[in-house]
């Protein structure tokens, strides 16, 4: 079905169903519950998910593929953003126009940087990306202030012309829409105790994803996805095969900083404001621990990661001291006030420390990411709980792994 | 006129004169070896020939088309294979993979832009390079990862994705170094069923006189970056000027 075998349909197939059930698996939790804190955050946590995803998708593209680490993909994502606000301000509330102009600018942009960059490889190339997404970040903050509303953040006002939608009447700041139906429109079922949100943003985020996916999907499968592992393979056969590899990580590059850009687009439809802070080079080295994080170069990989990390961030940061005492109120005063003391490192505006010890246990146990953790798990159901040393490992030289496939 | 046809071509290494004036003219559909002792310039002169390296004066002509200054995708692309000193396959993609890619570039050339396309919608490239697989003997190992094969077989793949390409010259840069006798056996054993089955011309580097006697037509001999002498084999054997070079003036043989 849609071009693809039969493994890549079931797979795609399971993936379209978890998002469009997305909010009712997302509330296990009754609402007042005392585990309600656990709950997904629907909409807005699950929006970023999606476009995170679309964003960690996509650069996989250029990491997992060809293996060259850029490190400064945030500049797609604000460059999409600034895009599709600007498109808000000056055409229309319609987002379609929007998030097609983000992908296009910001795929202008990355054959500018990508053509320069991708002159040097390995260290070289990932520190020319993060100095080019650093000169975005700084001249979006204060030479180009114009375009970009330098620190303030780029933002609807009521005198924008808008020339598709006319003059707007009334004194609130329009909504973005897609023909007609705002993002922010909900519609709540209520059932079981249970509070169930169906948001427009969410499902078009989500659509939207999915879309992202299927492209990637048929492009890992595709005779330019096997040049693009060539690529990270063995770039001198690749020369002496005739072929150029030059052209093939420039397009992987343009293509992944479209997606960057189609994430930044998205961003700004949910929330029509656009800040160069998007642009920073912790945002682009989080998108690097995405992607790690769920296992580079697979398919679901970098979605798992970009979701672990957002459902983290989210449950982690929400988590503040009153929250602790109530958990530890039980506990002797002197003991209760250490307890929290450790876990208050871990959670609010210390949540960055689990983010970190996470990412160092699964890069040391599991250095193909969460994906390859799935996977053992899996085998180890199949294969029953046998204890195995290290020397039982199958030996690469003697006996040939089966056939690795991206997954 | 050979098919190709190296003239006076020199290349220093700064102080160091690694080629000077090298003629050479390698006729088409025969299996000519380059010889000689280390550092006499074999490598540096195939280097040349396939545009790693670009000499520093003389022409080398391939086909009436000169390779000077073209890039080593734009050489191949005119018909020349080159399998290294060390087998260089996509380690990390099955065999099969190893032999789409050369059908690919063959037919679509340097880049083509085929995101769309469905790998199995492929099926005269697929027949191509099974047919291929099958004929140097490994179709049966078609699924296996690259990285995860000997020495011998990484070789025999290396040498299955050239002739794929249906190279008009065949460059191989010590294809038996380091590889257990039975290897080099096979490999020469491989290299001879081309040779007599194929419309394709071979340049050999070698050191081991044992596959370059039993493979060449013609052999040029290089020494200290010059070409000593070329022969047939058998008056290579009995040259004293090729025994001079390779093992010393004052030795007794």
């Amino acid at each position: 079905m849609f071009g693809l075998n039969k493994k890549d349909t079931t797979f795609l197939l399971i993936v379209i169903a978890l998002t469009l059930f997305t909010p009712i698996l997302m509330q296990p939790f009754a609402e007042g519950s005392g585990l309600a804190q656990f709950n997904g955050g629907y909409p807005d946590l699950m929006q970023k998910v999606a476009i995170f995803g679309i964003f960690a998708v996509g650069f996989n593209i250029l990491f997992g593929l060809t293996g060259y680490l850029s490190f400064g993909h945030a500049a797609f994502l604000g460059i999409g953003s600034y895009a599709a606000v600007w498109m808000f301000k000056l055409l229309t509330m319609n987002v379609i126009p929007a998030i097609l102009l983000a992908m296009v600018v910001s795929g202008i942009f990355a054959a500018a940087i990508g053509y320069v960059s991708l002159r040097r490889s390995g260290i070289y190339f990932s520190i020319l990306t993060l100095a080019f997404a650093q000169m975005c970040y700084k001249m979006a903050y204060s030479v180009l202030t114009p375009l970009t509303n330098g620190e303030t953040g780029l933002q609807l006002s009521l005198d924008d012309p808008r020339v598709l939608d006319g003059a707007s009447e009334g004194h609130s700041l329009p909504v973005t829409n897609i023909f007609g139906l705002p993002m922010n429109a909900s519609y709540k079922l209520e059932a079981l105790g249970h509070v169930f949100t169906f948001n427009v943003g969410f499902y078009f985020s989500a659509v939207i994803a999915i879309i992202a996916f299927y492209v990637a999907i048929r492009l890992f499968r595709s005779p330019f996805g096997m040049m693009l592992r060539a690529v990270k393979s063995n770039q001198q056969r690749m020369t002496y095969t005739g072929l150029d590899p030059k052209p093939y990580t420039l397009a992987a590059f343009v293509i992944s900083g479209m997606y960057a850009g189609l994430a930044g687009g998205l961003l700004a439809a949910m929330d029509p404001l656009a800040g160069a802070d998007r642009m920073l080079w912790t945002a682009s080295g989080e998108v690097v621990i995405m992607t790690i994080l769920g296992g580079a170069g697979t398919l679901m990989g970098p979605v798992l990661g970009a979701g672990v990390i957002k459902y983290l961030e989210n449950i982690f940061s929400k988590i503040n001291e009153g929250v602790l005492h109530q958990w530890f109120s039980f506990l002797p005063d002197g003991l209760e006030d250490l307890v929290i003391w450790i876990f208050a490192r871990f959670t609010g505006e210390g949540w960055h420390l689990t983010l970190g010890v996470t990412f160092m246990l699964v890069v040391t146990f599991l250095p193909g990411g969460l994906i390859e953790g799935l996977k053992r798990l899996n085998k180890r159901i199949k294969g029953g709980s046998k204890k195995r040393d290290k020397y039982d490992d199958p030996d690469p030289e003697h006996r040939p792994e089966p056939g690795k496939h991206v997954a | 006129m050979g098919i190709l046809e190296v003239k006076g071509v020199g290349k220093r290494f700064g102080g160091l004169q690694a080629l000077g004036d090298v003629n050479l003219s390698i006729e088409e559909n025969t299996v000519h070896a380059i010889i000689g002792p280390n550092g006499a310039g074999k490598s540096t002169l195939l280097n040349c020939l396939v545009g790693k390296l670009i000499p520093d004066e003389g022409s080398v002509t391939f086909a009436g088309t000169s390779v000077l200054g073209r890039k080593p995708h734009e050489i191949n692309q005119l018909g020349i294979s080159r399998v290294f000193q060390t087998p260089e396959i996509f380690a990390d993609l099955t065999v099969m993979e190893n032999m789409m890619i050369p059908c690919f570039a063959k037919r679509d050339g340097a880049f083509r832009m085929h995101a769309i396309e469905n790998m199995e919608h492929e099926a005269e490239l697929i027949a191509k390079a099974e047919k291929m697989l099958s004929d140097v003997g490994m179709l049966e190992k078609k699924d296996m990862i690259g990285s995860a094969m000997s020495r011998g077989d990484k070789r025999r793949l290396e040498i299955a994705m050239c002739l794929v390409q249906e190279p008009k010259l065949l460059l191989l840069d010590e294809p038996t170094a380091g590889m257990a006798r039975a290897d080099t056996n096979n490999t020469i054993a491989l290299l001879k069923e081309i040779k007599e089955t194929r419309d394709i011309t071979i340049a050999i580097i070698e050191h081991d006189m044992h596959v370059v006697f039993s493979l060449a037509d013609r052999i040029t001999v290089l020494a200290q970056g010059t070409p000593l002498v070329e022969d047939t084999p058998d008056n290579i054997k009995g040259n004293p000027k090729v025994k001079e070079a390779y093992l010393g003036e004052t030795q007794q043989v």
